[in-house]
């Protein structure tokens, strides 16, 4: 299916400002500078440095950036970097993400939870639904923007890995992600769109610099567990996470969207997604989990890690955003210029 | 192969359809839905109905514990 409007050009955004040792090494490496020496293991595995370093290493699998060869992606010491600030990203999130005990049924009840909605949560869309303001409700989803620009796509890393019918039923979630045909669909583009209503910057990468650790830790994850074969189990159950939770944190946040006078345009977003999400679940629980495992039982823990460490990176993302917005500071490192176009948005 | 459409109906949730549908309501309304597999409310919680929204999930509060006693949720949706 054709779009009904042109094509965006596809500009590659500009490298973001280094954090710290590994992330100015990875970047000077970037710009063609000789390479630098850096050491991840000592720097804090969910800090600031080392998620935007290893944001960088990923991001050349995606859309690179401007000025940066293509070729840097699969550059061999930007790689052996990569790999070893990996190896401290995974081995914190392994010890705060308990383990599971290895069987299918640990690994089916893991997801059960999921599935489970607290009367009074107390998560950002919580909090947004209730009373939040919308400079916040703004910042939320310039937070957000770092995946939902690239909806799906460090999902779709896993599709070659998969055979039979977990296969074909992640193939028919990621199709309704991008469209199901239709790019005016792509719901990188609905993102898009609600980002403009919110008179928000709709540039690729554009919240790079003013995004903080928790919300890149986050992406990382998902690219992590997409690049890496070996962790299809962890992948499948973070992509079962995202699914499985997103109906109803959709719904509060196009109650919150309401209440706080959006344009339509802007709550079309997560208005598809309560429906959408809601098939999803059931594509993704029964269509990829179940013939997932019952192919690939040794899977079980994996999958249990990708849950239970969304869950982890999550809830680190929720307490920082509700932190600053409890002390009326911003949650992005560099706060957002106002919207005097839209109602109630000065601070 | 036998191209009876197929009909699923979930153990806890939703009725599942393939493919584009028209769902005809008692007042005689047609709401399309063009999904890949669309998800039909039966519990009726649905407040979109005759589209599943997932009301139909258990709830809890904030002691994390619910009648049954099973499950704890996550504490934030990621979302």
């Amino acid at each position: 299916m054709l779009s009904r409007t042109a094509p965006p050009r596809v500009d590659p955004p500009p490298l973001p400002h280094a954090r710290g040792p590994l992330s100015a090494a990875v970047l000077g490496a970037l710009r063609g500078e000789p390479a630098l020496r850096a050491d991840p293991a000592g720097a804090d595995p969910y800090g600031d440095d080392l998620q935007l370093a290893l944001y960088c290493c990923y991001e050349l699998h995606y859309r690179g950036f401007a000025d940066v060869p293509d070729d840097c992606e699969w550059e061999p010491g930007l790689l052996a970097l990569r790999r070893e600030i990996e190896r401290v990203f995974e081995r914190a999130l392994r010890a705060d993400a308990a383990p599971g005990d290895g069987t299918v049924e640990c690994a089916m009840r893991e997801l059960d939870t999921l599935l489970v909605e607290p009367v009074e949560g107390t998560g950002p869309s919580w909090h947004l639904r209730r009373d939040g303001e919308l400079w916040q409700l703004r910042e939320y989803v310039a937070h957000r923007s770092l995946y939902h620009l690239k909806e799906a796509d460090p999902q779709a890393w896993v599709i070659a890995r998969l055979d039979g019918p977990a296969k074909a039923a992640l193939v028919t979630v990621e199709h309704d992600e991008y469209g199901a045909g239709d790019p005016d669909r792509m719901h990188a583009r609905l993102f898009a769109d609600m980002m403009a209503a919110l008179e928000l910057s709709t540039a690729y990468g554009g919240y790079l610099d003013a995004a903080p650790a928790a919300t890149l830790a986050e992406v990382n994850f998902m690219s992590l567990c997409g690049l890496h074969r070996r962790l299809r189990g962890a992948l499948v159950g973070q992509f079962a996470t995202v699914e499985l939770t997103s109906s109803p944190g959709s719904e509060r946040l196009v109650r919150a969207m309401r209440r706080l006078g959006c344009p339509e345009q802007a709550v079309a977003f997560y208005d598809e997604h309560v429906e959408a999400d809601a098939v999803h679940e059931q594509v993704v629980r029964h269509g990829v989990i179940a013939p997932l495992l019952a192919a690939e039982p040794a899977l079980a823990d994996d999958i249990v890690f990708g849950v239970r460490g969304s869950g982890f990176l999550g809830d680190r993302f929720g307490d920082l955003v509700l932190d600053a917005w409890a002390g009326g500071r911003p949650s992005l490192r560099t706060p957002l210029p106002d919207a005097p176009e839209l109602v109630g948005s000065t601070r | 192969m036998d191209d009876a459409r197929e009909v699923v109906i979930t153990a806890d949730g939703p009725v599942l359809i393939t493919g584009p549908v028209e769902v005809v309501l008692p007042d005689g309304r047609r709401v399309r839905s063009d999904r890949p597999v669309t998800a039909l409310c039966v519990c009726r919680r649905s407040r979109r109905a005759p589209f599943c929204d997932t009301s139909h999930r258990r709830k809890v509060r904030d002691t994390g514990q619910d009648e049954e006693n099973r499950a704890q949720p996550h504490r934030t949706a990621a979302r």
